[in-house]
């Protein structure tokens, strides 16, 4: 597929406290469809977004941690850790709601480099 | 704000006939709405909201017309998996009207 | 005083400021993304707890519960719940929001 393009989600903002996390996992859900490469980075406070155990009742809002489980069923398989931002906030990869890959910020870095489109959340 | 009126009780909708409340959601509601769509439902339409349901219940969203037709092939077997199938039992889209049926919100994507 | 703080310490630099400035003595109040500041082996834990030392610091529960983070909550800092939130609004005679 010669028109396939690769696409980024960059996702650096904790999830409830804004928009940023659920409007970036709509928009995946949309883009999905249209048969891209997709992959999605999550950096600095954007680890947040994947914790496990979330319980959003208190707060009155709706619990969107598991949609990430159902990007699998949108054959989008390519989800980054930042190693650096996970570590700085006391988490390891058990934490996640889903399988990652974990990547050190210079391959990061290097994989946000070899994008053709790069989305900023 | 739009409403229906099912068994003497109202529920509220949005302009195109969605559910506003998911709680609000039950078999005879589903009937309602499915007769407003002139379409009687069968134990093949059941099997298909059912499955809707539990996949938002999951997942909390409504899948992808593309996402239901995998996972329903995945689930009831590639005889039901496939668009014929689904766009024979729900003939304005298996997302779009199985959706309203089921008291889901639209598929994200679906306009 | 009571001193109010929504943002996450790793990408806002909020709650320096307000330990930086607020006098001994106050409470803090931790809610939305600043409740990330009191779990356990987050970058910003040595500078809040080194604050604790000279204020009392709070977090509102419900917003650390929502990130799934209740169980990871740092000895010493309280948990508050809504209406222990406009307790600490009562009890105290100022209150600023470091927004």
């Amino acid at each position: 597929m010669s028109d396939q393009k690769k696409f980024m989600f960059v996702n650096r903002k904790a999830p409830y406290g804004t928009i940023y996390a659920l409007e970036s996992l709509e928009v995946v859900l949309i883009t999905a469809a249209f048969d891209q490469d997709v992959s999605l980075a999550f950096l600095d406070d954007g680890v947040y977004q994947l914790k496990k155990g979330m319980q959003t009742k208190g707060i009155e809002t709706k619990n969107f941690s598991p949609t990430y489980r159902a990007l699998e069923d949108y054959d989008v398989e390519k989800l980054y850790v930042e190693k650096e931002a996970m570590e700085a906030r006391g988490l390891n990869e058990d934490d996640f709601i889903v399988g990652v890959t974990v990547l050190s910020r210079a391959e990061m870095g290097k994989l946000m480099d070899e994008q053709d489109v790069v989305l900023s959340f | 704000m739009a409403s229906i009126e099912v068994g003497g009780k109202s529920y509220e909708t949005d302009e195109e006939g969605y559910l506003v409340n998911l709680a609000d959601w039950n078999a005879e509601v589903a009937d309602y709405i499915a007769k407003t769509e002139n379409i009687d439902m069968t134990e093949q339409h059941w099997e298909v909201i059912n499955f809707l349901r539990e996949y938002f219940d999951e997942y909390q969203i409504a899948p992808a017309v593309r996402v239901l037709t995998k996972a329903i092939g995945k689930k009831l077997g590639a005889e039901k998996g496939n668009s014929e199938y689904l766009y024979g039992l729900f003939p304005y889209g298996p997302g779009k009207q199985a959706c309203k049926i089921a008291g889901l919100p639209k598929p994200t994507g679906c306009v | 005083m009571l001193h109010i703080v929504n943002k996450s310490p790793l990408t806002s630099g909020t709650l320096e400021s307000c330990l930086n400035t607020m006098v001994d003595g106050g409470d803090v109040l931790l809610i939305e993304d600043a409740v990330y500041a009191a779990t356990a082996g987050n970058a910003f834990e040595s500078k809040l707890t080194a604050a604790m030392g000279r204020c009392k610091v709070h977090v509102l529960m419900p917003d650390l519960e929502a990130r799934g983070l209740g169980d990871r909550l740092i000895a010493g800092v309280a948990s508050v719940d809504y209406a222990g939130f406009v307790g600490l609004t009562v009890s105290n005679k100022n209150c600023q929001s470091w927004l």
